[in-house]
């Protein structure tokens, strides 16, 4: 079960962030447990190595633009508690949902933190705050249904528990 | 309802449904490309799952062809009918369209991100994730967040040397993206693009961030589908009180060739007169992908290079989108036009597209290619810049060896 907050460090990202720079082409068909090293390597070179299990994505509009490429399934491997952004792109946001990422698309929320600052964030009322400062921003949240997919840990979980999937 | 919004409906337990909802469908058509997961025990709708290889074919690496073999055991363990092993192999939005699996008022899913380009067969179609896809190959369900619908009204036909490619570079160069929001295609113009043009345009979709991208079903596709179509349908019309956020209307005959600028294509398309007169130096010529890969955009290119030379210091690569495409293409005498004027002309594939192989850019090169994507290190060195025009357009730039207008040629 994924709770509905998380509270994590933060790292600030721009507008269009693709697909591409988390999973670079020539990682495409490596094992999940090898892309997460070239995770941002085009445009945030040794990142991987700073980020930390539980740190929280903030970035701006079309977050995930891109192909197919399973970003949530990365950002899930590297221990992000979540992603807050002014916008998602359509395809970007069903793999975070999938992978059991939680995901809160909330407009202007840039504004309210610097990098490193710690957010605190419930994702399934859309309430974001600075936790120094104290600046806040509102999202809308994801539809429940949706919701519902991210608490049980994403799909594959589903699907195993139901037996359309071998236990691993 | 609109046509997008009424399959939708048509597919769930919805009688109506609203941008906001998310409605959960029953899906008709699954496909799924160059690996199977050893740990599916069970699956859905076996007749109706298309499985092919198509983005490094034939395997390049190791890890690819491990992953070919796991797709040949799954076909094997499931008793898939519906396959195109490596020798009938395709890239997947190409086949779907050619071989009468996408069609008008049905669902279609693939794990990959230009998966609109069946909305050119009135085909509800968009990019899916691949866990989600696991999900629909086990269940044959999923769900769509439906978005407000922009009616783009295309009026009129296009000049000489202009193309449905340079549609689909203009409407972001003025509109930006459609993130979160669905296009529907309307008008007379549409009467002039035939469905090679639509499939480029729904496919370049992706590339604006529409969710759905959806041409109508009129004679133009009926005329396609005659023969072709592999199972029945029921086409989907808008309502006459369809509602849609706005509407954009573009006067076809007004159009210029429109050339994509580096990283990202919403606001960021050029004329390509314009552009030409900055003389950018081109070290690749690239044509091919689920974009522009078939017997017509070769056509294009051959009618270009007929006679001419490529010009030094610039090399060109053509990739067809099929099997077929490239037995036409040969048939017809375009591959040798392409090689007598100095190009490449490879095997099917993705391949070049995305950087996978055969055509790869090094650093500090420029290509300009007909192919979907010029974000940072798509089709190679991160250092290298991408640069995307009709084929016609590549072709031209070909011959001059800097980026040209193809009617200055
Ligand atoms: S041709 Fe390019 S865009 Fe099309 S499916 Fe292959 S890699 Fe993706």
């Amino acid at each position: 079960m994924i709770a509905s907050t998380f509270t994590g460090r933060v790292w600030k990202f721009g507008d269009d962030i693709n697909t591409d720079l988390v999973i670079p082409n020539f990682a495409v068909l490596m094992t999940l447990e090898e892309q997460l090293r070239h995770c941002f390597s085009a445009n945030r070179p040794g990142w991987v190595d700073e980020v930390q299990p539980g740190d929280v994505i903030i970035a701006g509009r079309n977050f995930g633009v891109g192909s197919a490429r399973n970003i949530g399934a990365v950002f899930h491997g590297l221990g992000i508690s979540g992603v807050v952004a002014d916008s998602f792109n359509g395809l970007g946001l069903r793999n975070c949902i999938n992978s059991g990422l939680p995901s809160l698309p909330c407009p202007g929320v840039l504004d309210v933190f610097d990098e490193g600052e710690v957010a605190d964030v419930d994702w399934t009322t859309g309430d974001v705050k600075n936790a120094a400062t104290g600046a806040t921003a509102h999202g809308t949240p994801i539809p429940q249904a949706l919701q519902d997919i991210v608490t049980a840990g994403g799909v594959e979980n589903v699907l195993r528990r139901e037996g359309y999937l071998a236990p691993r | 309802m609109n046509a997008i919004e009424k399959i939708l409906a048509g597919h769930s337990e919805q009688k109506e449904v609203r941008p906001g909802d998310v409605v959960m469908v029953n899906v008709d058509v699954t496909v799924q490309f160059d690996h199977g997961r050893p740990d599916v025990l069970r699956i859905a709708n076996p007749d109706k799952l298309v499985l092919l290889h198509d983005h490094v074919v034939p395997a390049p690496t190791v890890q690819a062809a491990n992953n070919a073999k796991r797709m040949r055991e799954f076909v094997e363990r499931f008793g898939i009918e519906n396959y195109f092993p490596v020798g009938k192999h395709g890239i997947s939005h190409v086949l779907v369209a050619a071989e009468g699996y996408a069609l008008p008022g049905q669902i279609l899913v693939n794990a990959d991100s230009h998966t609109c380009s069946s909305g050119a067969m009135n085909c509800l179609a968009r990019g899916m994730g691949p866990s989600e896809m696991l999900y629909i190959l086990c269940k044959g369900q999923t769900w769509y967040l439906l978005g407000p619908t922009t009616k783009v009204v295309l009026e009129g036909e296009l000049p000489e040397r202009v193309y449905p490619r340079d549609v689909i570079h203009y409407i972001p160069g003025q509109y930006g993206d459609f993130a979160g929001r669905n296009l529907e295609w309307h008008g007379e113009g549409l009467a002039n693009i035939d469905v090679d043009g639509r499939l480029t345009m729904a496919t370049i979709s992706a590339e604006l961030s529409a969710e759905f991208s959806l041409f109508p079903y009129d004679d133009v596709l009926a005329r396609y589908l005659e023969g072709r179509a592999k199972w029945p349908f029921e086409p989907a019309h808008p309502d006459d009180d369809a509602e849609y956020e706005q509407v954009i209307t573009v006067d076809l005959a007004s159009l210029e060739p429109q050339v994509v600028l580096p990283g990202k294509v919403a606001w960021n398309s050029k004329g390509a007169r314009e552009i030409s007169s900055e003389g950018i130096k081109i070290d690749q010529a690239f044509i091919g992908s689920c974009a522009n890969g078939r017997v017509s955009d070769f056509a294009i290119a051959a009618e270009i290079l007929a006679g001419r030379q490529i010009a030094p210091g610039t090399r060109m690569i053509v990739t067809p989108g099929s099997q077929d495409i490239l037995k036409e293409a040969i048939k017809l005498g375009y591959v040798e036009t392409l090689m007598d004027a100095g190009a490449v002309v490879t095997n099917s594939t993705c391949g070049a597209c995305f950087g996978g192989h055969m055509g790869l850019l090094a650093d500090d090169e420029v290509c300009i290619t007909a192919s979907t994507r010029n974000f940072q290190g798509r089709m190679g060195s991160p250092k290298a810049s991408v640069f995307m025009g009709s084929p016609a357009t590549v072709a031209a730039s070909a011959v001059a060896g800097v980026i040209t207008d193809p009617r200055d040629l």
